[in-house]
């Protein structure tokens, strides 16, 4: 505005015209925001399908605010016992706590307030879902490189935190279900050596269940773990902005320049749009399937179960370690240690995170790669990584169905303990042969990319020859895809160090740098670079030959040559000149 | 390579006036030239104005639906009761159906419509900027630590090692009170783990009707989810013993399940021999791994299956584990009939019920 | 005892009535008195044709596999390969043949619900036969386990007090709304739905396979029916929240929350991201 700078009278006029732009004045003055957002304003977003699923995430947390203040309005976070008089007359006259039974009232006696409570169930359930498909797009495109490492811890503890953000929600309404849930929360604790049962006591305040833990539990779930979300959430998003979007190379997409649709219009009624439609489908969700029915567990009773006792899925890899373990147990000096619970409840949780955390660093310091990346890798081109995580898909998957045992067998009609038996020795070799075919799998569309480029693309026009012999017409593929192809990093091997490096150096340390050389070697070792310009000049030199026209105006199958580089030549069918691959102004059915 | 004189060579040629030579990239750099971005192709709706009207009609309509299915939501609300007399669609809530659906329609449409709008008529030339170094320069960062020297400096924070020394155990020892007053979160466990309200003489009752139990209406093949008596007995105020969750902490470790086999089937541990009644033993009902009751009693083949985690357990066999994540026997609670012909227990468990904890010690 | 001397009286007639009064005073001595009661409850004393007719179709459809005489089958590594059905009444034959898993299609682990073979007068035939082999459990009258005898101004205490007995005695293998579960070795607690009020009843009387019993001595006669009271209600209660995903729990819905919700958003996503129809006609000037 250059209000300051005209006359009183043309001031006045412009603000009457334009009420915004007097209010933006105003907020200017006073914040100076004015700088901060001009570049913002236009800011420029990468368009792909999968750039959208952090975004479902997040659209799925706001779900989760709105509904979540709805449900806070009815619920009571208590343990205090009181005889349940609403709606649902399969309980009327039963005992039970303050938690059920307003949640009991919120499902039957408040309009909406189902609907509600299956919407957030169903957008927990999104919401942890969408984080991990995000997180699988970043690892599998390599987003995570520098400079990106510290979005990718923020965004796995954002993942931590919402699982036990659903943990906590899943605990509160004090069914049959979450008591159970709980109860199973309270062994782990137990077994914590030296300090399990002091902790346990603290965190229910006294013997299982207590009448603590539901409290305790609300405030963890409506404020401690919500408002860690939305802070990491806002510096998830600062950062993003800070450091801009990456993008899929392509032409004019360089490691320089983000190229996309401005965040105002589009980029704003595309992600507005969207979060409509997440809050849409998780309304018809919440609408038209039903879930957590917490009437039908009752309340919790510490001498009750029900078969089918399962915690939501993103626990179910916990809960398929749990039921998978064998049975051990080490009774020492008086003490006991039950490795049964410790091992697949708190120790390997524990590796599986550290893992997951130190993977940017762990996967820099084997590449030896220091350097900013911008451009998504395609999953192929780093078939290592690419087949790391199918191999940890695997795993997740594998536990997952581990923890749905008697689900699966009881829906398969299959043998229970066979299922386990089979899962205590497919978490071990699944992985490895999923990492196995996936790096295969990888390397071959590698191959094919670069012959591909090298030979072009086949046409699907048979070429006869004089002699007789049919061969498929290659052509060259369009720049702008070989652009694409080509747009990527050469792999580069780390050197072990010569014996004239270590001169002075200590042991351990030319020790971790051999161990370096050879993961740098495995990581890298058979992938398929990209063909270098020489190369690409030799592969057309022996097209042309190929191509010659020879003395009598036709081209010879050298012997043995079945190639399929040939010239053209003579008419195609008649009907090909409509094969919608010319522009057919022009033509026509030849006349016969 | 010469450029434009094969235009069926295998080798991409880059576009236009701006192809570089390729043959003096080096091998590491790209084979390729960046060929740059297309020029923008409009759209239908860019060129031709009835599709453009079309495609606005079209976001309108949306719009207007999306304010049709709220006001059909707003009319559900009041329309389809809810309560202990629910109104029912084809065998659903109607209330939480038809909310839902009006409600998730009239998003869908508003978030339908949004995105319509972006496709087909809001401008969609790409537009390009610059990435800068995400890294400050260097003379900003050669700034900064100026800055902070000069201000670490200035502070004497290093010259004056007794302040910073004393500043830290002052630190530390605020972490002592943060510590401390968390305290009382809970009692210590003490002993608590290690017994039941199991008692000599108690009366093993029917869980929920609270009936005592003789062993003559026991058949062969029975599983009797039960408690101890005092659950179901009153003080002489006539208040029950035991309620909320003071019940609800007794039945986590007291739970039992009475069963009866052949006495032939039966193989007791010695020691064990006189702890049932005819072929009448009776279990703890909290599971050995991580305390979920369990009661799917197997009775042909006398397994006891925690729907948990699937531990199984031979009730025969002194709750021996037969299979899955367990690792200890189930505790077996001595019973006994007593005067009047009922069942009662022998004694407390002789060991801590439920999961295993450090302290619990080898019995 | 007046129903009992007038069934040993009919069977004094039958061809097996030596034995079966052997079976039956062994059985009385043994202390087993208590285990009479419901059979007590058998209305009709089965007269010796019907079991001659029941005995007829047991040779031909039982036999193979139960023994001729009713005294189970053990395979040479001392396995029940049908177990002997002295004693175990007519509710267990009503309820086995009348569910449809006797006559077994095949020796397994576990006798599944299927088509019904026998017509109601031969299930009658049979279990008339059965009893006759040993007491047992009978039938149950109408009034025991039709939840409709109950009177209005009490179904709704019956139901609830029914719900709390399910959930203690039921729910650990038949799940919370009853649509079964697994047990172990490829067994399974079948689902409860569409299974009639007097099958349920049988089985809770019975214990068939490898479900325990749950005598009339301890789970009562009317708990048994507010049982069946509170089964009958679920199943008549309307699906509040939309469809039930099977209520197998959290694993299924955990299934359509990755199917229907993140399959639905990624699917919009998709299309959101596409590049729309470009026009050939160029812009306009």
């Amino acid at each position: 505005m250059s209000t300051a700078t005209t006359n009183g009278k043309t001031a006045a006029r412009t603000a009457r015209r334009n009420p915004i732009a007097g209010i933006l004045t105003w907020a200017d003055d006073r914040t100076g925001l004015a700088t901060a957002s001009k570049k913002q304003i236009r800011k420029v977003f990468p368009d792909h399908w999968s750039f959208m699923l952090g975004e479902i995430a997040l659209w799925s947390f706001v779900v989760l605010l709105l509904t979540g203040t709805f449900l806070t309005l009815w619920f009571k976070p208590s343990m205090g016992e009181v005889v349940y008089n609403g709606s649902y007359d399969q309980l009327r006259g039963v005992s039970m706590s303050e938690a059920y039974a307003s949640t009991l009232h919120i499902s039957f006696d408040v309009r909406g307030g189902l609907l509600m409570r299956q919407m957030h169930h169903w957008a927990a359930m999104l919401f942890v879902g969408a984080m991990f498909v995000h997180m699988m797009r970043v690892f599998m495109t390599g987003a995570f490189r520098k400079p990106r490492e510290l979005n990718w811890i923020i965004g796995g503890l954002l993942l931590q935190l919402g699982i036990l953000e659903g943990f906590a929600g899943y605990s509160l309404p004090d069914d049959l279900l979450s008591g159970t849930g709980l109860r199973i929360a309270q062994g782990l604790m137990q077994a914590v050596p030296v300090v399990g049962t002091y902790v346990s006591f603290f965190v229910f305040d006294g013997e299982f269940p207590g009448d603590a833990i539901i409290p305790r539990l609300y405030t963890v779930h409506v404020l401690l773990i919500p408002g860690i979300l939305l802070a990491l959430i806002g510096a998830h998003m600062l950062l993003l902005v800070y450091q801009k979007h990456t993008q899929w190379p392509g032409p004019g997409r360089t490691n320089e320049n983000v190229v996309g649709y401005p965040m105002l219009p589009v980029y704003a009624a595309k992600a507005g749009g969207f979060f409509f439609i997440v809050f849409g489908v998780t309304a018809l969700m919440g609408g038209l399937m039903s879930l957590n029915p917490v009437w039908r567990f009752g309340p919790y009773n510490p001498s009750q179960v029900t078969a089918g006792s399962q915690p939501d899925w993103y626990m179910g890899v916990a809960e398929g370690l749990l039921r998978i373990f064998p049975g051990w147990e080490t009774h020492i000096f008086g003490f006991t240690i039950s490795w049964n619970i410790l091992i697949p409840g708190v120790v390997l949780p524990g590796v599986i995170f550290t893992v997951f955390f130190a993977y940017p660093f762990l996967e820099a310091w084997i590449t030896g790669d220091k350097r900013e990346h911008h451009l998504l890798q395609r999953p192929r081109n780093a078939p290592t990584r690419t087949a790391f995580l199918v191999g940890m898909m695997t795993l997740y998957g594998l536990l997952w169905a581990a923890g749905g045992n008697d689900i699966l067998a009881v829906t398969f009609h299959l043998n229970l303990n066979y299922i386990t038996y089979f899962m205590r020795v497919a978490v071990f070799v699944g992985p490895v042969i999923a990492f196995l075919i996936t790096r295969r799998w990888c390397i071959s569309l590698q191959r094919a990319d670069r012959d591909r480029l090298l030979h072009g693309f086949e046409s699907g026009i048979i070429m006869r020859s004089p002699e007789g012999a049919y061969a498929e017409k290659h052509l060259p593929i369009s720049v702008d895809e070989a652009y694409t192809l080509t747009a990527r990093d050469r792999d580069e091997l780390v050197q072990a160090p010569t014996p004239a490096d270590e001169n002075g150096v200590a042991n351990r340390k030319v020790r971790m740098m051999r161990l370096r050389a050879r993961l740098s070697q495995y990581w890298y070792g058979t992938a398929i670079q990209k063909p270098t310009a020489q190369e690409l000049e030799e592969a057309q030199h022996h097209a042309e030959h190929e191509l010659e026209v020879h003395e009598d105006g036709h081209q010879h199958l050298e012997s043995g040559d079945y190639s399929g580089e040939y010239e053209f030549d003579g008419h195609a069918a008649d009907g090909h000149q409509f094969d919608g691959r010319h522009a057919i102004e022009g033509e026509e059915l030849r006349k016969h | 390579m010469t450029e434009h004189d094969n235009p069926t060579g295998t080798t991409p040629q880059p576009r236009g006036g701006h192809g570089t030579d390729v043959a003096t990239v080096e091998p590491a750099g790209d084979p390729i030239a960046d060929p740059g971005m297309h020029p923008h192709e409009p759209r239908p709706t860019d060129v031709d104005e009835k599709a453009a009207r079309r495609a606005e009609r079209q976001v309108a309509t949306l719009f207007g639906l999306s304010s049709l299915f709220a006001i059909l939501c707003v009319v559900s609300y009041f329309a389809f009761p809810i309560g202990d007399d629910p109104a029912i669609i084809l065998g659903f809530g109607a209330s939480n159906v038809a909310l839902g659906l009006c409600l998730g329609l009239a998003l869908l449409c508003i978030g339908i419509g949004a995105i319509q709008w972006a496709r087909k008529l809001m401008s969609d030339v790409e537009i390009v900027e610059a990435r800068h170094p995400v890294a400050s320069s260097e003379k900003d960062r050669e700034e900064a630590v100026v800055a902070l020297n000069q201000g670490i400096s200035d502070s004497g924070i290093a010259r004056r090692p007794l302040i910073r020394n004393s500043l830290i155990g002052a630190l530390a020892a605020l972490g002592l009170p943060a510590i401390v007053f968390l305290r009382d979160l809970g009692p210590l466990p003490g002993g608590d783990l290690s017994s039941t309200v199991w008692k000599k003489g108690m009366r093993v009752v029917n869980d929920v009707a609270g009936t005592p139990i003789r062993p003559e209406e026991v058949e062969i093949g029975q599983l009797i989810n039960a408690e101890p008596g005092v659950f179901f007995e009153e003080n002489a105020e006539g208040e029950p013993k035991f309620e909320g969750t003071h019940l609800n902490q007794a039945k986590g470790k007291a739970a039992v399940i009475l069963v009866r086999m052949k006495p032939s089937d039966i193989t007791p541990a010695k020691g064990r021999e006189n702890w049932g009644v005819d072929g009448i033993l009776c279990y703890s009902k909290i599971c050995t791994h991580v305390g979920c009751p369990i009661s799917l009693w197997e009775q042909q083949t006398h397994h006891l299956l925690c729907p948990c985690h699937q531990s199984t357990f031979d009730l025969a066999d002194n709750g021996k584990v037969i299979f899955g994540p367990a690792a200890r026997a189930l505790p077996q609670l001595p019973i006994m009939v007593d005067g009047e012909g009922y069942l009662v227990a022998q004694s407390d468990f002789h060991e801590p019920v439920g999961p295993s904890y450090w302290e619990r010690g080898e019995r | 005892m007046r129903l009992i001397s007038a069934r040993l009286s009919a069977k004094r007639r039958s061809p097996l009535a030596g034995l079966v009064v052997l079976l039956l005073g062994l059985l009385l001595t043994g202390g087993a008195y208590a285990v009479l009661a419901p059979a007590n409850a058998q209305t009709d004393p089965a007269d010796q044709s019907t079991i001659a007719k029941g005995r007829s179709l047991f040779l031909v459809g039982c036999a193979s596999c139960h023994g001729a005489n009713g005294e189970g089958i053990v395979t040479k590594n001392g396995t029940q390969y049908g177990p002997p059905l002295a004693g175990v009444g007519a509710a267990a034959v009503d309820f086995q043949v009348g569910t449809g898993r006797m006559p077994m299609a095949r020796p397994g682990v576990q006798a599944a619900r299927k088509k019904v073979v026998y017509t109601p007068d031969e299930i009658e035939a049979l279990a008339a036969y059965v009893a006759s082999l040993g007491p047992g459990p009978a039938i149950p009258e109408r009034d025991a386990y039709d939840p409709s005898t109950i009177p209005e101004d009490e179904r709704n205490e019956a139901i609830v007090r029914g719900g709390q007995f399910f959930e203690t005695n039921c729910t650990a293998c038949h799940n919370f709304a009853a649509s079964g579960g697994a047990l172990p070795g490829g067994k399974f607690a079948p689902s409860l739905r569409g299974v009639s009020n007097r099958h349920i009843y049988e089985a809770m009387l019975t214990g068939p396979q490898q479900m325990p019993v749950f005598s009339d001595g301890v789970l009562k006669s009317s708990e048994k029916r507010d049982i069946i009271a509170y089964l009958n209600s679920i199943e008549e209660a309307p699906n509040y929240g939309g469809a039930t995903l099977g209520s197998l729990g959290p694993v299924s819905e955990g299934l359509f929350a990755w199917i229907v919700g993140i399959g639905a958003c990624v699917g919009f996503a998709i299309w959101i991201a596409s590049s729309s129809v470009r026009s050939k006609k160029g812009i306009k000037a």
